[in-house]
């Protein structure tokens, strides 16, 4: 008599297809973090002197804080000082596609995003981030005509410092969290985007973040401005090689949406999640927020998360103008040894503001998976409303799912909705399905991505293929 | 087409066939009657493939072909269906893509093109108006919240769909009325084939007013103890199934 796991049990092995280095001469700072080393990343980046200024003041308040340990997952103490704070290709200032060392360009070729082929053909716009550097954005031009700016952080705060200042830290202060604010002391690069006023942006803009350098941290920053009346679609996707030691990722995004203003960002996130037994994989502790500043302003936020050892993650809204709108629609799946400790936080400030949270934990293996969320409706936030939906997805006895909801009301006018589900593929499922001739991966396919279908048609479309695929790649081997 | 050689069957430590024998052709309808408790669900879990139940001796030869060492999927894309006698649900899986899903699995292996969206969709529409049913079921997610009776009328459907070659209805008639079980048996007659072999797996005699049998067989304690034509699921209607265990224990 097989045991009603064992199906689905030896589903578990998997293959991390993005997992190669790329040989590449590179330009990197001794481990260690310290003022001299601040000073030199900003002056890498012939940063202005408020800039360095903000990121020492970071510094100095980071070191009087400690790390936190109220979240669900657990790994040996990080040694910061073991850390490489920069790391970029050698050759630099860019001025075309042609510039870019062709081996950088293979890497990307390999992760599926030939920026040569994309410029012409596939109408994203897109921000290659390479360890700490930003290395080619496309599209700049036709953007540029419509008074967009999409460039990497550097150079924003280099040729528009008045906005990077105006809104640098105006969602996310240095003083947020401990990664938030190491992240302001020692971010690198990152992309910046910026909507003018009623500016309807035409393309979807992307970000591809890649960690190469051994024993580096990337720590980018990015920043998506708004105007009244706009829109812009955001994508960012991420990989890294495969690695015995574990890297750490500590990314910050900040997000202003004004009046009538509306931003989609979207993230697939496949970090290397170490090996089987827990091995290696990135450490992912990432602050995003989105500030819905104006009236009928909306942000919402949709992310795939499949990838990292550790993911520590809470992309939220401030809900400030009147009418406005969050969203968050998220797919996280832990295998293996991985641990997810992932949710939002929406936070109703002005009145008639609306949320709405979908979440979807899938794990497996060992998988540890937390929703954590949090919904503040303060007291002025009148008319406020709140959907809220967590469901998770077990497949076999060795994982976990645990939900942490917090709600906090203080205006009596305020509706709340909440619904939980806990649910287990069964191997009675899936006999039901071979019985219809589908094989037992594809029966997998088909009820995690059933699951998963009310995140993934958030997704634009070109993402949400490869949402689906990248979940089967990431549960392949899961059932037997 | 299909041949049960001497099938013993346990789960756990439970003996449940103690040597089942039974050869079916192509084209014929076979019933397997008994008690609660005999095999008979048994016997066509095993059919199907299910890995509960341990097979400690004797074979199942399908086409010439060993079944036993066939994982399900293969068995199904070989032309073996079991319509379930309890529906599994599958919450956020659609039905049309289900039914796509299998349909294209099945096409493949017998190397015919897959079906797009557009032709999957022109066929399951025509097969559904032939059972009766509402289209609307294709936009349900599998089973899902569905009554007992469309169930087992949405198991028939799948059935039309897949045009399987060995059929095998474990119980299907359980839990219907009267006329959900007119709608069953219309779906089987409509079925039957030279092409194609049905084993109606059932507890009562009533589906087989509507679905007459080529032969009937009455399985009581794991071991076929009585066949014979149509007219045995009518004596058995009437005297009970007391009447052959009486007869199988003293042929022992």
């Amino acid at each position: 008599m097989s045991d009603p796991t064992t199906t689905i049990e030896s589903f578990v092995s998997q293959d991390y297809k993005w997992g190669f280095v790329t040989e590449i001469e590179q330009d990197i700072a001794p481990p260690g973090l310290n003022e001299d080393i601040i000073r030199m990343i900003s002056a890498k980046k012939n940063e202005p002197e408020w800039l360095l200024e903000w990121r020492l003041k970071a510094y100095r308040y980071w070191l009087t804080i400690k790390e936190p340990t109220w979240h669900n997952v657990h790994y040996p103490p990080i040694d910061y000082q073991g850390v490489s704070y920069y790391a970029a290709p050698k050759k630099k200032e860019l001025q075309s596609l042609d510039e870019v060392d062709p081996e950088l360009l293979r890497t990307y070729e390999k992760l599926g995003i030939p920026l040569e082929e994309q410029k012409m053909l596939t109408g994203v716009a897109v921000d290659a981030v390479f360890d700490s550097v930003s290395v080619a954005t496309t599209f700049k031009e036709k953007l540029a005509e419509l008074g967009i700016i999409f460039c990497s952080f550097s150079e924003a705060a280099r040729e528009h410092p008045e906005l990077v200042r105006k809104y640098l830290g105006s969602v996310v202060p240095y003083t947020d969290n401990f990664f938030a604010t190491l992240n302001s002391a020692v971010f690198t690069d990152g992309s910046f985007c910026y909507i003018p006023k009623g500016v309807r942006c035409p393309m979807e803009l992307s970000t591809y973040f890649r960690i190469n350098a051994e024993s580096t941290g990337q720590f980018e920053r990015t920043l998506i401005i708004a105007e009244p009346g706009s829109y812009v679609s955001y994508l960012e996707g991420c990989t890294a090689p495969m690695r015995d030691e574990n890297q750490l990722h500590a990314a910050v995004v900040e997000l202003i949406a004004h009046d009538d203003a509306r931003i989609k960002y979207s993230t697939i996130q496949n970090w290397y999640p170490g090996d089987k037994n827990g091995k290696g994989g990135i450490y992912n502790f990432v602050t995003k927020r989105g500030k819905c500043l104006g009236r009928n302003s909306h942000i919402s936020w949709t992310q795939v998360e499949t990838g990292s050892a550790i993911t520590w993650k809470y992309p939220s809204c401030m809900l400030v103008g009147d009418n406005s709108v969050g969203e968050f629609y998220s797919v996280a799946l832990t295998n293996n040894r991985q641990q997810a400790d992932t949710g939002t936080k929406m936070i109703h400030i002005g009145k008639n503001t609306r949320s709405t949270i979908v979440s979807k934990g899938i794990s497996a293996g060992y998988g540890q998976n937390t929703y954590r969320g949090g919904v503040k409706i303060l007291k002025s936030a009148t008319g406020a409303r709140n959907y809220t939906q967590c469901d998770s997805l077990l497949m076999g006895d060795k994982c976990g799912a645990h939900t942490f909801p917090y709600i906090e009301v203080k205006n009596p006018t305020a509706k709340m909705e909440h619904e939980a589900s806990t649910s287990k593929i069964g191997d009675d499922q899936i006999f039901y399905c071979n019985q219809r001739g589908i094989s037992k991966e594809d029966a997998v396919n088909l009820i995690v991505n059933g699951f998963c279908k009310e995140v993934f048609r958030e997704l634009p479309m070109e993402f949400a293929v490869e949402a689906q695929k990248l979940l089967s790649v990431s549960l392949e081997g899961s059932v037997g | 087409m299909l041949e049960i050689k001497n099938l013993h069957a346990k789960v756990g430590d439970h003996k449940i066939l103690k040597g089942v024998n039974l050869k079916v052709n192509v084209g014929e309808v076979h019933s397997i009657m008994g008690p609660n408790g005999s095999g008979k669900s048994t016997l066509a879990q095993i059919l199907a493939g299910r890995e509960t139940y341990e097979v400690i001796e004797g074979e199942i030869i399908y086409d010439g072909k060993n079944l036993l060492e066939m994982p399900p999927e293969e068995r199904a894309c070989d032309g073996v269906f079991m319509a379930f006698q309890y529906p599994v649900e599958i919450p956020g899986v659609g039905s049309a893509q289900f039914l796509k899903a299998a349909l294209n699995a099945i096409r493949k292996v017998r190397g015919l093109e897959e079906l797009d969206a557009m032709e999957f969709l022109a066929l399951v529409k025509e097969k559904i108006k032939d059972l009766g049913m509402d289209e609307k079921l294709l936009h349900r997610s599998v089973n899902e919240g569905f009554s007992g009776g469309e169930k087992k009328r949405n198991e028939i459907f799948q059935m039309a769909l897949l045009e399987p070659r060995l059929c095998v209805m474990d119980e299907t008639d359980s839990g219907l009325d009267i006329d959900a079980l007119k709608i069953v048996a219309k779906g089987v007659n409509d079925l039957r084939s030279p092409e194609r072999a049905i084993i109606i797996v059932t507890h009562y005699q009533r589906l087989l007013n509507y679905v007459i049998p080529d032969y009937v067989h009455v399985l009581v304690d794991g071991q076929i103890v009585k066949s014979g034509g149509k007219e045995l699921a009518l004596e058995l209607e009437e005297k009970g199934y007391a009447w052959v265990e009486e007869g199988a224990g003293a042929a022992r």
